[in-house]
């Protein structure tokens, strides 16, 4: 195991050195230089300002100079200060990191324990009914922007019905609360939010698992314990639901970057303070650090899930572990 | 029977697919032909008719400004399909020039434009998507561009996986022992048999592309107003969410509607064009 985790830990170095440069190159395809941005509100600043800014942020070196020394101070996750407010960027985004993962971790769970069953039950009795209607929703979610469904359940269950609060993460009064009510005000303030991110989720996986739960069951395998005269419930669950199980498990890593990258739109309806919002603002405002800071750590955060599936993946499947 | 019938029979075998493919040539319909359906000027403002609910006179309602929803949602179809054609356009572009590239040469120049594939692919598009625009100015062709040039790996993934078996077979050597030289042998040869999954990824592409730019737009970094697009009408959707629900259904609705569309047609192609599913069913 050990020999497979450092060569999947090996082949990530090279990535994370090409999405340096990408992001670097990006940035810096700016016309006109942070320099310019920061300065354009106030014509007045004087050309020896502007030379100090230059200086500070490096920009009178050749572009490879920079790069290196951009690189070297990433290593110690120094991303530079904000345009906006100057304060660290790296500070401004680790505050952010916990909503955003609390939400895409409920998101994944609420992803796993819905659309892992349909699958299998889609699978199981295929062209049944519940097979058509699942199907049918499985388009309807890959066609439903996530967006407007949070639009839609925030007229639904908040402007309707008030039953659930439509923005933030607490409520103004939560300094009053009990320590119970603060825990329930907070779960009630994630629903919406959790349930909008996961649906998307829902109908890939479900449809994921069908397929997947397919293809074993016309496996021989599974016609020896038909023959052998075993239950269909031990069927379906020890024999072909372990092996269906195993490509779905990397589905999981593959949907972090989609979850994350969704976070821009949702967490920017509901107003949730997580790291899709920071980069939401700080695309409007121009804000170069921040926008380079979050896309390595989002980044990294992709690569981090496709590691943590392959690991899962040759923990269930030994073959993984042996080929090359 | 030729392989086109054969492919023509196996789509409309389908009751959905018939169905999206009908909707589609329906929506390329309005879109042309906006100027002359849509009811109202989308951009004319009406004071006296604020925010009023569907009814006789603006069947889908008004806006904030009095503007005629359903005028603006036809308007805006024209966004979602340029934008769609566009974008998917720049990415097939791409993608099939570094798939063909990747997969014809193999060796050192595979390994490192699949490396950079891999790169691509780890930043989440969306963030990727929204550091370029903030770069440039937000407007329909920087969204083109933007989603053409962060969504062709799929495409390139497939062109390459084609290319790697076809560069085997006899008919490829056969040109090359006549002479033929390998941009001719790529471009002639190889890739009319490479291009059926790459149809089937335009056709999802689009969807993609239409998702995308709504959201885009609704966030204010896509279209700008006063012109209309599905994505900004939804914002004054949520600007007036206490007051205005047709602002927030109907444009989503067009979303979904379009999207669902592409994504069925896209899966019939797709099995349309699988030889493996031929003859499975033709009992």
């Amino acid at each position: 195991m050990l020999p497979y985790i450092t060569k999947r830990l090996l082949i990530m170095v090279p990535l994370l050195f090409g999405i340096t440069l990408i992001t670097f190159t990006v940035i810096h395809l700016a016309p006109g230089n942070p320099v310019e941005v920061q300065t354009e509100m106030s014509l007045k600043v004087s050309a020896q300002a502007k030379e100090n800014l230059k200086k500070l942020y490096g920009l009178d070196k050749p572009l490879h100079v920079q790069y290196v020394d951009w690189l070297k101070r990433l290593l110690k996750f120094d991303f530079g200060k904000s345009f906006v407010d100057g304060r660290k960027v790296i500070d401004k985004i680790v505050e952010r990191i916990p909503i955003t993962l609390t939400i895409n971790i409920f998101s994944l769970m609420l992803i796993f324990i819905v659309a892992i069953p349909v699958g299998i039950l889609s699978a199981t009795k295929q062209y049944s009914l519940f097979d058509k209607l699942s199907t049918i929703f499985v388009f309807i979610g890959f066609s439903t922007p996530t967006f407007w469904l949070a639009l839609l359940l925030m007229i639904l269950f908040g402007v309707n019905m008030g039953l659930l609060p439509i923005s933030g993460i607490q409520s103004i009064d939560v300094s009053e609360m009990g320590p119970f009510d603060r825990l329930m005000d907070w779960l009630r303030h994630l629903i919406l939010p959790v349930g909008v991110s996961a649906f998307g989720g829902i109908a890939g996986l479900s449809r994921y698992s069908r397929s997947s739960m397919l293809e074993v069951i016309r496996q021989d395998y599974i016609k020896t314990a038909k023959a052998k005269g075993l239950p269909e419930s031990v069927i379906v669950f020890r024999h072909a639901f372990r092996n269906a199980l195993m490509p779905i498990i990397t589905i999981l890593g593959l949907s972090v970057p989609g979850l994350i990258g969704g976070g821009v739109i949702f967490e920017t309806i509901f107003a949730i303070p997580g790291m899709g919002q920071l980069f939401y603002s700080s695309t409007m405002a121009r804000d170069y650090p921040t926008i380079m800071g979050i896309l390595v750590i989002g980044a990294i955060l992709t690569l981090s899930g496709n590691l943590i599936a392959d690991i899962s993946y040759a923990m269930v499947d030994p073959r993984v572990r042996v080929r090359k | 029977m030729g392989l086109l019938r054969v492919i023509g029979k196996r789509f409309s075998k389908n009751r959905l697919s018939i169905i999206g493919a009908i909707v589609v040539l329906f929506l390329i319909t309005v879109s042309l032909l906006a100027p002359f359906i849509a009811p109202y000027d989308p951009t004319t403002i009406d004071v006296y008719n604020v925010l009023s609910p569907p009814d006789k006179v603006h069947l889908l309602g008004t806006d904030e400004l009095g503007r005629d929803l359903l005028s603006r949602i036809i308007w805006g179809s024209r966004v979602s399909l340029k934008v769609g054609f566009v974008a998917v356009g720049i990415a097939i572009m791409i993608g099939i020039i570094i798939g063909a590239i990747a997969g014809f040469y193999g060796g050192k120049v595979d390994a490192i434009l699949m490396r950079f594939v891999d790169i691509m692919l780890a930043f989440p598009t969306f963030f990727l998507i929204l550091a370029v625009i903030s770069i440039l100015e937000p407007s329909i062709f920087t969204i083109m561009a933007v989603i053409g040039v962060t969504s062709w790996m799929d495409v390139a993934r497939l062109v390459r996986a084609e290319f790697l078996t076809l560069k085997e077979r006899d008919f490829v050597d056969a040109a090359r022992a006549m002479g033929v030289s390998n941009a001719r042998l790529i471009s002639r040869h190889i890739l009319p048999n490479a291009l059926s999954p790459v149809f089937v990824a335009a056709t999802f592409g689009v969807a993609g592309a239409i998702l995308i730019e709504s959201g885009l737009s609704f966030l204010g970094l896509g279209v700008q107003p006063p012109d209309p697009s599905w994505g900004n009408i939804l914002t004054s959707g949520k600007d007036n969410i206490e007051v205005a629900w047709w602002l927030s259904l109907y444009p989503g609705l067009a979303i979904l509607i379009t999207v669902l569309s592409y994504n069925l047609v896209g899966e019939s192609l797709r099995d349309a064009l699988d030889p493996r599913l031929w003859g499975a069913e033709e009992e």
